[in-house]
């Protein structure tokens, strides 16, 4: 106990750092899941093809991948961005199946009745089908939040610093409470952020809450 | 005035949802569509708003092809009301009803005023502007679909069995309201039922169909009570039970009509007497 204490500032930075280097991959993953998830839910040829794809990034062992961007994308092994894109990498694949789940979930009628009162492709997608899966995309996302701060930790294996550290160090210099302080430390921020979604997910939709109130 | 030439819809596995209808719908008259479920009168009521494109001939609206027209802004300028109202959940109710002036970008205060305006039309208490579809009564969201229809003031008002899932009660209470609304508003309203009772009680012109949209009659429903054309129509109509299979009975203070199932349902006044 008296390692945590004596080394709350450095616990305090790298879960920092951690947040940041999660938080990037979370939003990007989410941003291109919309496209992708789009088009497995949209066209029955694609649909395969997507899942299957991003089925099979997900297989892909982390250390694999990190050794695998840098000669494909040109960037040095030791990076940050060979850490937030290989994370991103992984949010995309289980993003991209809750996206084409959370269009299906969305009801035919309503569907229906937004282009029978005139709503053009583009408007529908925006104001109506995706407000609408709403719901089911926040689900994915706190899966990929929690899953992506969980797995960032292996940044420090490319040298990369965030509360992964505490895991090596601690191991190396033999101290089971740096190991523990840095457990607890990814599980309190998995937590927290996942808390932080549930309360934007009831401030984005505010249809889902006070059902039957009338 | 709507009118359908000779019009097919065939599905590319070779079901024909309608075959060669023709059919004129006057303006500012209710035409109801009545017949079973999977006669096509859905897809008919679709080819006036381009929901559902026909395979063969032409409707035209006030001598146009709706074919002719851009579908989205055709469907703004068409009334449409769905089953259970059909509205969109994750709007209020006032977004509801000004959702067709927000597509067309009108001044957002012009049309939050129209929305209590219609709310008021429809019988709806403003309080209930800023709720959602959810925290509504089955009735409540179907008279929110019909301010929802009437927002851009149409001429057409197409109506898909509106009524179809409330309760008895209340589908009653609606009937009532859509044809006080039609005495003041006098739009040309098409709607599409399987009760032949609603297709009575609101229509001016009611077309029976069968399967594949085959007209088996069209006239007005005192025309059809009185000289159903076959016995399909006798049979729907239900002319020779229930309450339209009415006989006289004479009893000490005059005579009055009964019903198949012995209900005196009222009483005969003979004219000149």
């Amino acid at each position: 106990m008296t390692w945590v204490t004596s080394n709350l500032d450095l616990i305090g930075r790298l879960s920092v750092e951690h947040l940041r280097q999660s938080a990037l991959p979370i939003v990007l993953g989410l941003l291109v899941a919309v496209p992708t998830g789009w088009l497995a839910f949209r066209f029955r040829p694609t649909r395969g093809l997507v899942l299957g794809a991003v089925g099979l990034l997900y297989t892909i062992p982390s250390l694999a991948l990190f050794a695998l961007l840098p000669p494909l994308l040109g960037i040095s092994f030791l990076s940050e961005a060979n850490l937030i894109i290989a994370l991103t990498i992984y949010a995309v694949a289980i993003m991209t199946r809750f996206v084409s789940d959370a269009l299906a979930s969305v009801e035919p009628s309503v569907r229906q009745a937004a282009v029978a009162v005139g709503y053009g492709p583009w408007r529908r997608f925006w104001q109506v089908d995706l407000p609408l899966a709403g719901p089911v995309v926040l689900a994915g996302l706190r899966v990929t939040a929690v899953s992506t701060i969980s797995l960032a930790t292996v940044g420090i294996l490319i040298g990369i610093d965030n509360l992964g550290y505490l895991f090596t160090n601690g191991y190396q210099r033999q101290i089971v409470a740096e190991i523990l302080a840095g457990v607890v430390a990814v599980v309190v921020i998995a937590l927290v952020v996942d808390g932080l979604l549930v309360l934007l997910g009831r401030l984005l939709m505010p249809w889902t809450r006070g059902r039957r109130a009338a | 005035m709507i009118e359908f030439s000779s019009v097919s819809k065939t599905y590319p596995d070779g079901t024909a949802a309608v075959d060669d209808f023709s059919l004129v719908i006057p303006p500012r008259k209710t035409t109801v569509l009545v017949g079973s479920s999977g006669c096509g009168k859905t897809t008919l009521l679709r080819m006036i708003n381009r929901m559902v494109e026909p395979t063969a001939g032409t409707i035209e609206i006030d001598g146009e092809s709706v074919m002719d027209k851009d579908p989205v802004r055709l469907r703004r300028g068409i009334g449409y009301v769905l089953q259970n109202g059909g509205l969109l959940p994750h709007h209020t109710v006032l977004d509801n009803v000004t959702t067709v002036l927000r597509l067309e970008r009108a001044p957002r205060a012009a049309a939050r005023d129209r929305a209590f305006e219609l709310l008021d039309t429809v019988g709806l208490d403003p309080a209930l502007a800023e709720r959602y579809p959810s925290q509504l009564s089955g009735g409540q969201q179907q008279r929110v679909g019909v301010a929802r229809a009437l927002a851009a003031d149409p001429n057409i008002l197409l109506m898909d069995e509106p009524f179809g899932a409330v309760d008895p009660i209340v589908r009653a209470e609606l009937q009532t309201e859509t044809l006080r609304l039609q005495r003041e508003l006098n739009k040309t309203i098409v709607f599409v039922t399987h009760d032949i009772d609603e297709a009575f009680l609101l229509g001016d012109q009611v077309v029976i169909l069968s399967k594949g949209a085959d007209i088996t009659q069209i006239g007005t429903p005192s025309e059809i009570i009185e000289n159903p054309a076959d016995e399909f129509v006798a049979n729907f109509v239900g002319i020779e039970r229930g309450t339209r299979a009415l006989h006289t009975k004479r009893t000490g203070s005059g005579t009055v009509l009964v019903d198949a199932a012995g209900r005196t349902q009222g009483v005969l006044v003979e004219d000149g007497a």
